[in-house]
């Protein structure tokens, strides 16, 4: 701990200080909608950090991740908005929905705990299905998550008095809803990263990363296997919780569409991508997975029109070319992701690469 | 206490149509080293699996210190005291040779997620703790010159080492090594004898599997033959070299 004192780190901790003070205003001025981006990405470096948990550090391939932060959504939804007349403050919504994730994530864990690999890839990928379609048909003979609909008007953060919604003036600066939200999520995000940072050295995080590198070593030496796998899923699962309860309060609406499967493996692709295991790789996945489609959306139109005179390949179609062909050259030139820890295996990474890619294929069919 | 550490009583496993074990009934004493030999399948390693809870036996079971041993659960027969090594050596490759000593240490610790999230003053003790043992069990089997190499990147020998260490970690009373000599040269095998002597003069009993006779008959004080899953003798070592059954089955003339 001394050596974060040292000058160096010192000033390197007020520059990204700075950085990250700066940034959702200096984003702001090209739009709020690059703002609301910006917290998107945060929210995916949640939700990146919580599956990392389970994929990277106990090597379990989740493909139905999505379903718990489906779950942290509808939990804000209902417990804070007019569908039930119910109106929660965070404090206790948070918890909740962090709580209910994880029973959830144990839910999944307990009966696929003896599969590993592509098995336990199909069976939590028809989790997350199943978690979607509940929320899907929910909606008769009693009404609990207002079906296909979705649920509206859900109430957005509020802390005291202070509301996150809505621009207001501080210390003289007009300082907009999406902004204040970054601030909410940045803030989240710090301590995300270092309860994942601290987890990972730590006799848990260790018993994770035994249960991956060879499981029935891990028993010998005393590891009782399936509380530890429990343990990491019902972890994972909670950070995805508390992503969707801040999900649910930024938009102020979901619907079932939000938590597609595709969004499980864009989750997973950013673990991958960014490098298996390793936090800061992660994170990087995670940002720049979320902002590429967004520039190709404002890029891809102008420069179509620009080149050919007419839009040839449609922006949606043409960010599914290029993520495949982002996951293909990342599994060739960078098997272990673009930041992957220096003690990353190859191999690993690599399968779990071509699941996505299968996968994918199976999902854009 | 009794003198016996682990008695097996008539264990019985059958893969479909083959015996492994066929009511193998021994017992180790405190503070020996006990080899046990037999030609390849006669049911060594099944009988390791089954001791440690990887495999449940189908008939018969084990005693260890006192009370019977749980079948199927081999993180408990950690906890009671049995650490073993594999053949084809197990290690956490893509983890630091520390690390896979710090693993060790998981049964004999306690720290939670909460206690790792809050780095609690005991968390940070206990991982303190962890991490000087782990140093100390690397620098016993002396290779804590390679404590931050990853397990894979480790030559043979040192592998061999690194997986006693990490069975060492768990403070067991009974260590089981299976075939460490495997594939090691006179040299190594020589280091390998002294360290498993120091080891029983530290006061762990040791259970060994192994091929290499000459290492077997000069280090263990009584040796168990199997042969096509049944127990042959189990006596001294001067007695079971003139047993002329053991020369038929196992040594040759």
């Amino acid at each position: 701990m001394k050596n974060w004192l040292s000058p160096r780190s010192t000033a390197g901790i007020a520059l990204i200080t700075i950085a990250l003070v700066a940034l959702p205003f200096v984003v702001g001025m090209g739009g709020q909608a690059w703002v609301r981006i910006l917290n998107f990405a945060i929210l995916y470096v949640f939700l990146a950090l919580g599956l990392n948990i389970v994929v990277g550090f106990a090597g379990l391939l989740d493909l139905g991740y999505i379903a718990f932060y489906a779950v942290g959504a509808y939990t804000w939804a209902l417990l804070a908005s007019p569908h039930f007349g119910l109106h929660f403050p965070i404090w206790a919504i948070l918890p909740i929905g962090a709580l209910m994730a994880c029973v959830f994530g144990v839910l999944l864990g307990s009966p696929t705990l003896k599969l590993r690999g592509d098995y336990l890839a199909i069976v939590t990928l028809g989790f997350g299905e199943i978690v979607r379609i509940f929320l899907n048909n929910l909606n008769s003979p009693v009404n609990i998550t207002n079906g296909p609909q979705g649920i509206t008007l859900i109430d957005p953060v509020t802390i005291g008095s202070f509301k996150f919604a809505g621009t207001s003036q501080i210390f003289g600066f007009a300082v907009s809803g999406p902004q204040k939200y970054y601030f909410l999520l940045v803030a989240l995000a710090i301590l995300v990263i270092i309860i994942n940072l601290r987890l990972q050295h730590s006799r848990i995080g260790r018993a994770w990363q035994a249960i991956r590198e060879d499981e029935i070593a891990a028993k010998a030496v005393g590891i009782n296997t399936r509380n530890i796998k429990l343990l990491a899923f019902a972890m994972g699962a909670s950070f995805g919780g508390i992503a969707g309860g801040i999900f649910s309060a930024m938009q102020g609406f979901v619907s079932p569409e939000s938590f597609s499967l595709i969004e499980s493996i864009m989750v997973l692709a950013m673990v991958v991508l960014g490098g298996m295991g390793h936090i800061p790789g992660v994170i990087l996945g995670a940002v720049l997975l979320t902002f590429l489609p967004e520039v190709l959306r404002y890029a891809v139109v102008p420069v179509q029109m620009s080149l050919f005179g007419k839009v040839l390949v449609d922006p949606e179609s043409l960010r599914m070319l290029v993520f495949g062909l982002a996951l293909v050259l990342v599994m060739r030139f960078k098997p272990a992701g673009l930041w992957p820890a220096p003690e990353r295996s190859r191999e690993q990474t690599q399968k779990a690469c071509v699941a996505v890619t299968q996968t994918t294929a199976e999902a854009v069919k | 206490m009794s003198d016996v550490l682990l008695a097996a009583n008539a264990v019985a496993k059958h893969f479909g149509g083959v015996k492994a074990l066929r009511d193998v009934s021994l017992s180790i004493r405190r503070g020996e080293i006990y080899g046990l030999i037999g030609p390849n399948g006669a049911g060594k390693t099944t009988f390791f699996n089954c001791m440690t809870g990887l495999y449940i036996p189908d008939g018969g079971g084990f005693v260890f210190d006192g009370q019977p041993l749980k079948a199927d659960a081999p993180h408990q027969a950690a906890e009671r005291g049995i650490a073993r090594t594999f053949q084809n050596i197990r290690l956490f490759g893509n983890m630091t040779a520390l690390e896979n000593v710090m693993v060790g240490r998981h049964v004999r610790t306690a720290a939670g997620v909460v206690g790792a999230m809050l780095q609690s003053k005991a968390t940070r003790a206990e991982e303190a703790a962890i991490r000087q043992k782990a140093m100390e069990l690397l620098h016993y089997v002396r290779i804590e010159d390679r404590a931050d190499d990853l397990a894979k990147n480790l030559s043979y020998g040192d592998q061999r080492r690194l997986e006693i260490a990490r069975a060492l970690a768990t403070e067991p009373k009974l260590l089981c090594l299976d075939e460490p000599a495997a594939g090691m040269n006179a040299t190594e095998t020589g280091e390998l004898r002294a360290l498993i002597e120091g080891i029983r003069q530290d006061g762990t009993t040791v259970l060994l599997i192994e091929h290499d006779v000459k290492l077997v008959m000069g280090l263990c004080d009584r040796v168990a033959v199997l042969d096509y899953g049944a127990l042959v003798i189990e006596d001294v070592p001067a007695v079971v070299q003139k047993d002329q059954r053991v020369i038929e089955a196992y040594l040759g003339a």
